[in-house]
């Protein structure tokens, strides 16, 4: 690794003008990559990862940016060129993949012109060839039938297909460096399997270097050579993947590192556990404390037996009913109290539908639900508002899930009130101590959601929902969106909780590793149906259904000792819960490998 | 693809009972209305004989339901009835004033999207800057500027003192295209500026709202340059919202722009209308509200239709 490197970045500062005033949010970033190299830049939000990026390809707004400082790509600084010598760099030298495949593409155009057009500008290709290159370049990234799907637009494509028709696009002229920001993040993880292993392929096969964006330091143990951290805008470590791991010096590096949730990480623990946390500045670090044992209980809050939710598929030119979206299928568990019981599963498995079923956000199809003794199948309005003050959600947007015209006391209190609680002093005073509860504090009470950062507007969504005194809480993707450090702390709160008041959390999540760490039970969905289920030891230590085990394989683990792994995973996409009329699913049989942990077996 | 004539189909399934409440809604209104049409046609006659004549004659003394369907029977055949003032056919007058103002709204929208949509361009692309500040100020000008003060000042600049074009009059296109164009053309762009502000602003929304999405970070990623990535990359998905409003503005000024023909004495169904209301003559102005109604459904259609051409996920889904 002595060679020249291929990009240089030194002393590299942005700033944005905000109010008339330029504010760096990118401060003194140096660092190379060498030919065939790949570099992550791993931080969480507003750490100035994506801007460093952006600043590279000199894709910000130029009256809004500043960029200082050197980016020499072989030795030619990109920052002192025109902007009509930079666009014969852009895509054609370095070029870009995104985060987001599902908008990335210009939906009005064929994937097959998006690609070619980066041939007929920067390789003065004759459409006919550009049309051959194309094809070849899907073939490459392994979409089936290349040549069929060369017409069709983006939105015939899945979001993984997406992402390969983006990396296509990027590759087409033959790049010496890909900057990927995030291009696996909105992907679920059996495919971010697939585009993991398809990066590292090509990036063999074409010699390039890769800079590669992300937050999640599974990721990065997988594909980096070497890693810079960034905090705040500044890079505060950077090294070999396995030195930042192993003997990283920052504490930020140490606090990041220890708030991942890891997979596997959890062998011989009995009951949920803790994050540990890791201060910031000093570097100390607080033991992780084990949740309390569950109290042994017989009756269970919450019994689902049978439940099924299908939605009817129209079309036609009457809008007949042609068939049926099967989102949940034959779905049966139980769930105590002070007990989590988790629904894992990727997109469109049905695992968000069971939650709302089962509060009757979305009107089961049959099935039976036992929610503290009732029914509540057969509840009347003004019983279910009622049978609501025992079950509440906690969602995943903290951002839109909060009404930005109402104060976060409103907010709590709101609910309180409605239900006749109690009254406008009494409210007061229970969301004063609720915010304390979830580690706010009561003067914040007047303020309004945007003040809040992402991770404290899920406390105070997690307030609201405590506000009525629920006894089971379905905590939908609830820290999904937030930051690794954020989410630990999220994760924390939420078994303090529960060992305080003695919740059942219905824990609905597609993250295996954060599941891990605070369920006592889990249950894998899969196309509307539970799969396998059972004690979380049981379940993730000895998984019986083949994809469960796919699931757990195709999670990346923060520990570089994997680094260059390629899962083989298949090229298959999610398949679709959508069946013809008059589909009788079929009679699933189940086999008890130890106790409690049942496994559909045919 | 194949699917859009089924497409069609359902829409025009879906336009009857739309079609059938507004003939209602214009009937009822007429019979709502103080003033008896009888006396304002018999003028200074005032034998009760001669006047329950007229009513037998005109069907005035029928059940209201009965007077509907015969008149919907009617208009179902083509037949609108007769003026009750002039004794034309509705039909022929309508016939009369529609190339008038067909031609009036054509020309009016050429003037809207030329001048509209590429002022709503500029201003989106050199967003905050002192060109977008103009488009703003001239878009706010042209939709506060009166038509009929613009209407007057053009004809004194353009027919008074410089002599240009004629203030006024009217020559059917049939007749002598190069004049007819002539004289249409301040009318027109009077009507054309005040829409061109509504184009503006929305294609200046749809613009903005185009050139922040993720698909054109990739497009300028890509190394395309400012024109491919603008004209090409955003425009055309930036003109979705344009072309439903464009097809909305056609059909309102299908209905005739009343103050504009006054000024310029166009005879088109702005003038028709007025004239009709004021001589309560019910056959006339059910006529014209009806027709005025058909095309505003059909280019409700056509902006539909459009939107589904230019959009390949709703082709898709047809």
């Amino acid at each position: 690794m002595t060679a020249e490197p291929i990009l240089s970045v030194r002393n590299l500062t942005t700033a944005f003008r905000v109010d008339g005033e330029w504010k760096p949010v990118v401060r003194n970033v140096s660092f190379d990559i060498r030919p065939g190299e790949t570099l992550a830049i791993v931080g969480e939000s507003g750490s100035g990862k994506s801007v460093t990026s952006l600043s590279i390809m000199r894709l910000l707004a130029k009256d809004a940016s500043r960029i200082e400082g050197q980016v020499l790509l072989n030795g030619r600084d990109l920052l002192s060129l025109s902007e009509k010598e930079m666009r014969a760099v852009r895509g054609n030298e370095v070029s870009m993949i995104f985060q987001e495949p599902m908008t990335s593409l210009n939906p009005i155009f064929t994937i097959g012109r998006q690609i070619s057009e980066v041939l007929t500008r920067h390789k003065g290709m004759s459409a006919t060839d550009a049309r051959a290159e194309t094809i070849r370049m899907l073939e490459k990234v392994r979409i089936p039938n290349a040549a069929s799907r060369f017409d069709e637009y983006p939105h015939q494509f899945s979001g993984g297909m997406r992402q390969r028709v983006m990396i296509a696009m990027a590759l087409a002229s033959r790049p010496k460096l890909l900057i990927a920001d995030e291009p696996t993040t909105a992907l679920d993880v059996t495919i971010q399997g697939q585009i993991l292993d398809l990066i590292k392929t090509l990036q063999e096969e074409e010699g390039m270097s890769v800079l590669f964006i992300t937050h999640d330091m599974g990721v990065v143990a997988e594909i980096a050579d070497r890693t810079v951290v960034m905090f705040r805008g500044d890079a505060v470590e950077s090294g070999a993947t396995e030195q930042i791991f192993h003997r990283g010096q920052h504490p930020y590096t140490r606090a990041l590192l220890s708030a991942v949730p890891r997979l596997g990480s959890m062998e011989g623990q009995a009951v949920p556990l803790r994050f540990p946390i890791v201060d910031t500045v000093t570097g100390i670090t607080t033991e992780p404390q084990p949740s309390r044992t569950m109290l042994e209980r017989d009756a269970p809050i919450l019994k689902v037996e049978n439940l099924v939710t299908r939605f009817p598929v129209r079309s036609g030119l009457f809008s007949r009913q042609t068939g049926s979206i099967h989102a949940v299928e034959n779905v049966s568990f139980d769930l105590k109290q002070g007990e989590t019981l988790a629904l894992v599963g990727e997109s469109g498995c049905g695992k968000s539908t069971t939650g709302r079923s089962v509060m009757r956000l979305i009107e089961p199809t049959s099935g039976d639900i036992q929610l503290d003794g009732q029914n509540v199948r057969e509840l009347g309005s003004s019983q279910l508002q009622r049978m609501r003050k025992s079950i509440q959600m906690i969602f995943q947007d903290p951002f839109s899930s909060l009404n930005p015209r109402m104060s976060v006391g409103q907010a709590i209190a709101e609910p309180f009130l409605k239900h006749g609680m109690g009254n406008a002093v009494q409210a007061k005073q229970k969301t004063a101590d609720l915010l304390e509860r979830v580690g706010l504090s009561a003067s914040m009470m007047s303020r309004y959601p945007h003040e809040f950062s992402g991770g404290q507007r899920q406390r105070i969504a997690i307030a609201r929902a405590l506000s009525l005194d629920p006894k089971v809480i379905v905590a939908d993707e609830s820290v999904s969106a937030l930051d690794v450090s954020i989410k630990a702390q999220v994760c924390n709160l939420l078994l303090d909780l529960q060992e305080q008041l003695d919740l059942a959390f219905l824990f609905i999540s597609h993250d295996m590793a954060v599941v891990e760490r605070v369920s006592h039970r889990v249950a894998v969905m899969y196309l509307g149906e539970i799969v396998e289920i059972g004690p979380r030891a049981a379940v993730f230590e000895n998984p019986q259904h083949p994809y469960t085990r796919k699931l757990m394989s195709a999670v990346p683990v923060p520990d570089p000792s994997r680094r260059g792994i390629r899962r083989g995973l298949m090229e298959d996409e999610l398949k679709s819960p959508v069946r013809p009329m008059g589909y009788q699913p079929p009679r699933r049989e189940y086999r008890e490998v130890s106790a409690g942990h049942i496994v559909q077996v045919a | 693809m194949v699917q859009m004539p089924v497409y069609i189909g359902k829409r025009l399934l879906v336009a009857i009972p739309t079609l059938l409440i507004i003939s209602i809604f214009v009937f009822s209104l007429q019979k709502l209305l103080p003033g008896d049409p009888i006396m304002a046609m018999a003028g200074e006659e005032r034998d009760p004989a001669v006047l329950e004549q007229l009513r037998e004659k005109y069907h005035l003394n029928d059940p209201i339901p009965l007077q509907y369907v015969r008149w919907l029977g009617g208009v179902a055949q083509g037949d609108l009835g007769v003026s009750l003032r002039t004794n034309q056919p509705v039909l022929e007058l309508i016939g009369q004033k529609l190339p008038v103002t067909i031609q009036l709204a054509i020309m009016s929208m050429f003037f809207a999207v030329i001048i509209g949509v590429p002022m709503g361009i500029l201003a989106a692309v050199k967003k905050n800057t002192i060109l977008d500040y103009i488009a703003n100020l001239v878009a706010l000008s042209g939709l506060s500027v009166p038509n009929f003060w613009l209407g007057i000042m053009l004809i004194l600049l353009i027919s008074v003192n410089l002599g240009w074009l004629p203030a006024s009059g009217f020559e059917s296109i049939f007749v002598d295209p190069v004049r007819s164009i002539q004289t249409m053309l301040m009318p027109s762009f009077v009507l054309g500026t005040g829409l061109a502000a509504t184009l503006m602003r929305h294609t200046r929304s749809a613009m903005l709202g185009v050139l922040s999405s993720d698909y054109i970070r990739t497009a300028r990623a890509k190394g395309l340059s400012p024109r491919e990535v603008i004209l090409s990359h955003s425009f055309r998905n930036a003109l979705l919202p344009v072309v439903t409003l464009s097809a909305l503005l056609f059909g309102e000024l299908l209905a005739g722009a009343v103050l504009t023909e006054q000024i310029f004495t166009v005879p088109g169904f702005g003038k028709l209308i007025v004239d009709a209301v004021f001589n309560r003559d019910y056959a006339v102005v059910q006529g014209v509200v009806m027709c005025t109604a058909v095309g505003f459904i059909v280019m409700n259609l056509a902006a539909d239709i459009l939107y589904v051409l230019l959009n390949p996920r709703l082709r898709a889904t047809l």
